[in-house]
């Protein structure tokens, strides 16, 4: 047998190297373990944007015939489709997974046990994510591309801005998937009441100015709203002033620094009591 | 650092370290040093305090008052450079189980910031180590509870720990599993590894530990080699005696006079001697006719059952 303790050590784990990449390192492991369900990733990633550009941008929009904010309706829809599906799968990674990761498979507390601190896990899982919706935003944009979908040159960055989004959301889903102990209705709760509101009434198949006021709000709250917005201005030169440029990208910057935050605070929680 | 001054003081101390969650005292103000190269135990029931010891020595749990250095460093104020020179083997293993082995050794290596050309021959050593090469490629979901506790005794290992903390090795395992596991402990002490051990089993106290404490409602309270404890606080041999549970006890004082001391348990009674032969042949010549009877030498269960009045597992 090797005699793994007593020859001379021949590495030194370097606290100080793992205080600098430490989220790195964790983020790793959460890429590999996607790539575990890469078939279902890809899939889900490519099957996505053809049924969905199928079926609202071709099929309803066979049946518009009018423009809908200036240009074609598979072209208006677009955008808002790559970042509402974008927002939906990371809300879905910021519920089941992170109760998955304290409760049944617990790799946040393996990952305690070692020199990451439980900031470091949190950021490390939030770049992952981000790797991952940046992943599924450029395929999204890809088969779109191939419909005819996104006509300006500057429609590369909806993929950065869905990714945004995504994150946005899921920063602040995470710290409170951190909080719960048992699964119970909170995440039927959360994907009913709050997910689906936020993606119906978002501006994603009709602009929110024609929806009555009193309903307005749910959009101005949702992520999906604000990444829609920016990413129409850039796929196919919506109107947008920079006001509403900062403010729409201030919203979903504040809710990913916010959720980050409490995210730090609640893994610190969990892992050091 | 300089390694020959660390190896002269003590790789974990403790004083006075206590943990309290609201009114419930877990860890009541306890003492203990681990010496490098040392294997120590902590023997105890379920809810002693073994586990939360662990966890303030890895500093996941804050501890209420009292000082703990774990190789010269408090674990809250220095958890990673702590946690880096430790390996945690936890109660439960906490594996991922959609990777395979190969791939969780490797994972767990990067989270101390070891690289690859290190990780590689260091992965493929640990899997021989735990006798899992060929299970390198298997995902963790298709091993056997056995191969799943040598795998996470491995990943403890990869970043060549000072000390190695195992809450409860053995716990859930079969016995031909647990030997498998005690053989892959025992290379390790032999190696020189300083292991601190948490267990409810007295039997795996004995095979593992130079010396332990016992610990009872968050308190030490008895501390010694396994042998220096039996001396002394039981006898040389236990002589066990079953009448029928409804009759045990109304035989105790018959037997009150044939042994050093007695302990009667719902199946049983004890009798301590030094020649536990004298003893049963002393019952059968009272005509006494016990269901069955057994004489054997004493062993940490009894220590505990003398020092706290019950038994190790319920």
């Amino acid at each position: 047998m090797t005699d793994l303790a007593t020859r001379p050590s021949r590495v030194t784990p370097d606290a100080a190297r793992v205080n600098r990449w430490g989220w790195w390192y964790f983020a790793e492991y959460q890429i590999k373990g996607f790539r575990a369900f890469a078939g279902t990733i890809v899939a889900t990633a490519l099957g996505n944007p053809v049924l969905y550009l199928a079926a609202m941008g071709i099929g309803l929009g066979g049946m518009i015939t009018q423009q809908v904010g200036g240009v074609d309706y598979l072209i208006f829809v677009a955008p808002a489709l790559l970042v509402s599906t974008v927002v939906t799968t990371a809300s879905g990674l910021g519920m089941w997974p992170i109760m998955s990761g304290f409760k049944w498979e617990k790799y946040y507390f393996s990952a305690g046990a070692t020199p990451l601190t439980p900031g470091q896990i949190v950021d490390g899982q939030t770049v992952a994510v981000g790797a991952r919706l940046l992943a599924q935003g450029l395929v999204f944009w890809l088969v779109g591309l191939a419909f005819g979908a996104f006509p300006d040159a500057w429609s590369w960055l909806v993929v950065p801005i869905a990714t945004l989004a995504g994150l946005a959301f899921f920063a602040p889903l995470m710290a409170y998937s951190a909080t719960l102990e048992d699964e119970g209705l909170q995440f039927n709760i959360v994907g009913r009441f709050i997910v689906m509101p936020m993606f119906l009434f978002a501006g994603t198949f009709f602009p929110l100015e024609s929806m009555p006021s009193y309903l307005r709000w749910i959009g101005w709250i949702s992520p999906i709203w604000h990444g829609t917005e920016l990413s129409r201005a850039v796929s196919f030169g919506q109107d947008l002033s920079i006001a509403r440029i900062g403010l729409h990208s201030g919203f979903l910057v504040t809710l990913l620094v916010g959720g980050l935050a409490l995210s730090h605070r609640n893994f610190a929680k969990r892992l050091i009591s | 650092m300089v390694a020959a001054n660390v190896a002269q003081v003590p790789v974990i101390q403790a004083r006075s370290l206590t943990k309290k969650y609201g009114d419930f005292t877990a860890v009541d103000a306890i003492d203990f040093d681990v010496e490098p190269g040392e294997s120590f135990g902590l023997l105890g029931p379920n809810g002693a305090g073994k586990s939360t010891t662990m966890r303030m020595i890895g500093g996941t749990s804050l501890r209420t008052s009292g000082t703990l250095t774990v190789a010269g460093l408090d674990p809250e104020q220095h958890g990673p450079q702590v946690r880096a020179q430790l390996g945690v083997v936890p109660q439960t293993d906490n594996l991922d189980e959609e990777l395979n082995a190969r791939d969780n050794l490797y994972i767990y290596g990067r989270y101390f910031g070891l690289p690859a050309s290190y990780l590689k021959p260091r992965v493929e050593e640990l899997l021989e180590f735990a006798q899992l090469t060929e299970k390198a490629k298997s995902k963790v979901n298709a091993l056997s509870g056995g191969m799943k506790r040598r795998l996470t005794i491995a990943r403890g290992l990869v970043n060549e720990p000072r000390v190695l903390l195992l809450d409860e090795p053995t716990t859930g395992l079969d016995p031909q599993a647990r030997h498998i596991l005690w053989d892959r402990l025992f290379r390790l002490k032999e190696d020189g590894v300083t292991l601190v051990v948490t267990t409810h089993f007295m039997d795996e106290a004995e095979q593992l530990c130079d010396r332990l404490v016992v610990m009872d409602a968050g308190r030490i309270v008895a501390e010694g080699s396994p042998a220096s404890l039996i001396r002394q606080y039981a006898s040389r041999e236990v002589c066990e005696v079953r009448f029928g549970s409804d009759r045990n006890e109304a035989m105790v004082h018959q037997l009150a006079g044939l042994a050093e001391r007695l302990e009667l348990l719902p199946d049983r009674v004890l009798l301590y001697a030094d020649n536990g032969e004298d003893v049963l042949e002393g019952i059968n010549h009272l005509g006494l006719n016990p269901l069955t009877s057994l004489v054997r030498r004493s062993s940490l269960e009894d220590v505990f059952l003398r020092l706290t009045g019950r038994s190790l597992v319920d």
